[in-house]
């Protein structure tokens, strides 16, 4: 590739990287402006953040949002690990057509599938609660975490198992020295993963949630339908910087194991 | 007991709960929602009910529905036509121009900005775009004086779901590039082929299972988006999506709601089938 290209493609990826981050910088800079109606030029204040911890609304619905996403990562990850290392540690009838289940939960719109289970609660007569949003986020959870921790499961070495088996370790044994150990960084990617699934998912909460009960992202939703979000942007860049620096540190544990 | 026996036990019990769960509230409630989509009206309380094909006369006599669909499938195509020519050269100038661990950083620096609330990089671009936003500002800074109005456009909705897919794009069509042995660029250069002949007859053909993948990892999405025409398309925005939230928070019509989310359904389920054959390939690379 000869110079002149390189440079062009050097400067694409620069203007590339501007448009993605123009969205993200907006929302930081409105959270420290003092105008309420995100005019401009900016004044500097710190008035959102101070406003934030008052109100109490949009605190409970961050630690609905944080609860739910534990709570779901940890039955997604756990429940997809399982079927992760029967789907390729055995070989057995059926196997393609569950594999084949797992793409329709990621391609179908959400917004098909939250319309589906608002209407199956409602048929069923179950109460709308964080129980029917934490039964809704699993779900789409689940496919990812199998995927993920399926893939390190394909990136190692059954013959370790087999050396481990023959050198005489039990199974129980066999899984906790050698298999847990290899999978592990699949594992955190999966709960990362699903995780930021939940946290950041709008669509299932907003039909699922019932009135009184809502996550950050519903919240955000509705303020920005009344137009009233400096405090929106003010959770949302401290939320950004937690994540952000908490992806930066696991993935890179996750490429260093 | 039985070594077979035991065998299926641990399968049952490793696949069990995943699969019961997929199951119960993946699949059952679409059946469940097709069920509804016959209803004449919400079984509540002591209401007349009666199974009917109303809701899908509706959808195929009045003229408003099939131009909804269009606009859907037409916003869908948009967004992924603009997908693929942004994504494209940025995919292939981080496979081809940047190595080492550039890449893996540069990489990072992609995905970041979509760990902050998806919602709120939305409500950004009203910021951007809306008159005397940022973008009119921007554009005054290089002495053109204009009130751009693209907020509550459509062009508005186009470049929101753009912005929201590209990584997507991006991302498969990296993997396909970086496949690409550049020992296969060197030979068609050696073998006297120019640049572009070396893309339009090797590269891009190699590359096409990624961007296929990526047309339809951001086309079926766009075509069930509600959020962003909502928000950025104002009047312009008007698609099956919303009307189908409408159904279910405004009107409560959830017989037509589900009627309609059927449709979009099956319109899935046809793009989906159609490329199977291209996906089955990559979806089997991922598990196995």
């Amino acid at each position: 590739m000869g110079r002149t290209t390189r440079l062009m493609a050097y400067v694409y990826i620069a203007l590339a990287l501007i448009f993605l981050y123009a969205p993200v910088l907006v929302m930081m800079l409105m959270a420290f402006n003092r105008s309420q109606l995100n005019e401009l030029p900016i004044e500097f204040d710190l008035v959102w953040f101070r406003a934030l911890m008052h109100n109490e609304r949009l605190i409970q619905a961050t630690i609905n949002s944080v609860v739910l996403a534990i709570a779901s990562a940890l039955t997604a990850t756990l429940t997809g690990t399982l079927a992760a290392m029967a789907l390729s540690r055995y070989t057995f009838k059926g196997k393609g057509l569950l594999q084949i289940m797992l793409i329709p939960p990621i391609t179908i719109p959400w917004l098909i599938l939250a319309v589906a289970m608002l209407l199956m609660f409602f048929w069923l007569g179950v109460q709308r609660s964080l129980l029917t949003l934490y039964l809704g986020h699993v779900t789409i959870q689940l496919p990812y975490t199998i995927l993920v921790v399926g893939a390190r499961f394909a990136g190692t070495d059954p013959s370790l198992e087999e050396a481990a088996t023959s050198l005489g370790a039990k199974p129980w044994r066999t899984f906790w020295r050698v298999t847990f150990p290899l999978v592990l960084p699949g594992i955190m990617a999966a709960a990362l993963f699903a995780f930021t699934v939940s946290f950041d998912n709008f669509v299932i909460s907003y039909f699922l949630a019932p009135p009184g009960v809502s996550t950050l992202p519903v919240e955000i939703y509705s303020a920005i339908r009344k137009g009233f979000t400096p405090e929106i942007n003010a959770v949302s860049t401290i939320v950004f910087f937690i994540s952000a620096t908490s992806v930066l540190l696991v993935g890179r544990e996750i490429s260093f194991a | 007991m039985p070594a077979k026996r035991r065998r299926w036990l641990t399968l049952i019990g490793l696949l069990g709960p995943a699969y019961l769960w997929l199951l119960v509230m993946g699949f059952v409630p679409l059946f469940i929602m097709l069920y509804f989509s016959f209803l004449s009206d919400v079984p509540l309380g002591s209401r007349e009910v009666y199974l009917t094909l109303e809701n899908y006369t509706r959808f195929f006599s009045k003229s408003f529905y099939s131009k909804l669909t269009l606009d859907s499938l037409l916003m869908g195509a948009y967004t992924t036509l603009g997908c693929l020519i942004f994504g494209y050269p940025l995919a292939y100038a981080l496979a081809k121009a940047v190595k080492g661990r550039w890449q893996a950083a540069l990489f990072l620096l992609i995905i970041i900005p979509f760990w902050s609330n998806s919602l709120v990089r939305l409500y950004s671009w009203i910021i951007v775009l809306r008159n005397d936003g940022l973008l009119d500002l921007a554009l005054e800074a290089l002495g053109i004086r204009t009130d751009s109005g693209l907020l509550f456009t459509y062009p508005a909705i186009i470049i929101g779901l753009i912005h929201a897919y590209l990584p997507y794009m991006v991302l498969t069509i990296y993997i396909a590039l970086d496949r690409i042995d550049d020992s296969l660029l060197d030979a068609a250069a050696s073998l006297g082929a120019r640049p572009l002949r070396t893309f339009t007859r090797v590269v891009f053909p190699l590359s096409l299972s990624g961007v296929i993948s990526g047309v339809i990892l951001v086309f079926i999405p766009a075509i069930g988006s509600f959020v962003e025409p909502r928000l950025l398309g104002g009047p312009a925005g008007t698609m099956l999506g919303t009307v189908i939230e409408d159904q279910f928070v405004q009107v409560f019509n959830w017989p037509l709601g589900a009627a309609l989310s059927f449709i979009l359904l099956v319109i899935v389920l046809a793009i989906m089938g159609i490329s199977a054959r291209v996906l089955a390939p990559s979806a089997g690379r991922l598990s196995r």
